[in-house]
């Protein structure tokens, strides 16, 4: 199938995307890299009157040092994520989730900011997002504002940005030195997560000092495994302690079933999967 | 909306609806038919061709954001009548049983091989994880790909299909029949 007629305009910078939103109102979509959009698209699911491209806009690209925090643009792609030499030093938990995206193409055109920007509860950067704390800069006709990831994510497919706004770049504080591993459970190699868990810890002399874990998919929104974080702070980081912890993913939350995994299986995904992906970090 | 796309060499310019798929432009404007459709929910990579030197699903890209950009068919990968070294390991390897992910595999796998010049067995099917062959031929698949690894030099892949400027020659618009 091929999508309804659209109007289509690609502005040069985020102050002429904005205006364009604010335009369309409740008929503009903004489409990044497409790899969520156009199939949607394709298949009909959508119908935006017009569509804003944001591939044109240079200052939405690119990885940047500031300081304390490494700076990412909405659209730089996965794969420039990837082999971004900042993000593997102070962001592993980002890059190690990125490498498990999709498929290689879609890695050549999807991006970060997109994938954020779409809040799908089974996309693999929401939980490192909440779980590093990271902040979503955000553009509108009245400036810009910063929302972090715990603000930010508000339910299936849904943020707190107003329609007429943009996600301009993500500020991600530096965890250098940290362990870090995404692991996640599909059925099938281009399945949408069915759990997946951002682990990432400090340690401090074989004893685990700090823990931040993220859950995909275990809500309509990402979730931390509170739980889980403060069983491991001061312990020795064995394979017995990191199990032990690991029993507490599923704590609180009440995952949905659906046709790829019941609540009480994603429950035991998260427990499992916690393990893993905490062993694979400490190494 | 006009747009102007270079497609294995030859500078093509066109008006296009914003809604048309970069596939369908290739097939139905250009008469690449080469590049195949062979889903509706960019699962299958049959459609995998190279955008300014990355492969892409081209069904989940729209024509007018190829504008100005640099696009590798299956077609254009052959080079004075020879087969390109992938194609010739496919060939030599028989990587194909109906044929229909060919072209998308191929040009995958000649991404792969740019980005890792020799994959074992494990980064090859990770590297085609993109791409599905519907007749679950992927054993003989990876032997081409290992085999055409071992044949090219480091560094060939998308880099060496980049045509010079010279090589490339302007074509007036809407010069084929057939699409809308």
């Amino acid at each position: 199938m091929i999508p309804t007629q659209f109007d289509y305009v690609a502005p040069a910078t985020v102050d002429d995307a904005v205006r364009e939103l604010a335009d369309a109102g409740d008929d503009g979509k903004v489409i990044a890299g497409g790899q969520s959009l156009l199939p949607v698209l394709r298949m009909r699911l959508a119908a935006p009157a017009k569509v804003i491209d944001i591939g044109r806009i240079p200052e939405l690209r690119g990885i940047r040092d500031d300081g304390d925090a490494i700076v990412i643009g909405a659209m730089t792609t996965h794969y420039e994520v990837q082999r971004d030499p900042l993000v593997r030093e102070h962001a592993l938990l980002i890059a190690t989730a990125t490498d498990t995206v999709a498929d290689p193409q879609v890695r050549h055109r999807g991006t970060f900011g997109g994938s954020i920007a779409h809040a799908d509860p089974a996309g693999d950067l929401l939980a490192p997002a909440l779980a590093m704390d990271a902040v979503m800069v955000v553009a509108g006709m009245d400036g810009r504002r910063s929302v972090p990831a715990s603000e930010f994510f508000v339910d299936y497919f849904t943020t707190s940005m107003n329609p007429a706004e943009l996600l301009v770049e993500v500020r991600v504080p530096k965890y250098t030195g940290w362990h870090a591993h995404y692991e996640k459970f599909h059925r099938v190699a281009q399945s949408w997560s069915m759990v997946g868990v951002a682990a990432m810890v400090r340690t401090d002399g074989g004893t685990i000092a700090e823990a931040r874990i993220g859950l995909t998919n275990m809500a309509a929104v990402p979730v931390r495994a509170r739980a889980v974080e403060q069983a491991l702070v001061g312990q020795a980081a064995t394979a017995e302690n990191i199990k032990a912890a690991a029993e507490h993913a599923a704590n609180g939350t009440s995952p949905a079933s659906d046709g790829n995994a019941d609540g009480e299986y994603r429950s035991h995904l998260a427990r499992v999967l916690t393990g893993r992906a905490l062993s694979a970090a400490i190494g | 909306m006009r747009i102007t796309v270079s497609v294995d060499g030859t500078k093509y310019t066109d008006d296009v609806e914003p809604r048309m798929l970069l596939v369908h432009y290739l097939r139905e404007r250009l008469g690449k038919t080469g590049t195949v459709v062979g889903c509706d929910t960019s699962n299958c990579g049959a459609c995998t061709v190279h955008l300014d030197g990355h492969s892409v699903k081209s069904c989940s890209v729209l024509a007018v954001q190829a504008d100005g950009c640099e696009v590798t068919t299956v077609e254009g990968l052959a080079r004075d009548g020879r087969m390109h070294p992938v194609q010739q390991a496919f060939h030599d390897n028989h990587a194909l049983q109906c044929g229909f992910c060919t072209p998308g595999m191929i040009m995958q796998a000649i991404d792969l091989l740019a980005d890792d010049p020799d994959p074992d067995e494990n980064a090859v099917r990770h590297g085609l994880e993109g791409n599905l062959c519907r007749c679950t031929g992927y054993q003989n698949i990876v032997r081409a790909v290992r085999d055409a690894a071992s044949k090219m030099a480091p560094g060939a892949g998308p880099v060496a299909e980049q045509v010079s400027d010279s090589e490339i020659t302007s074509r007036a618009p809407s010069h084929t029949g057939g699409g809308s």
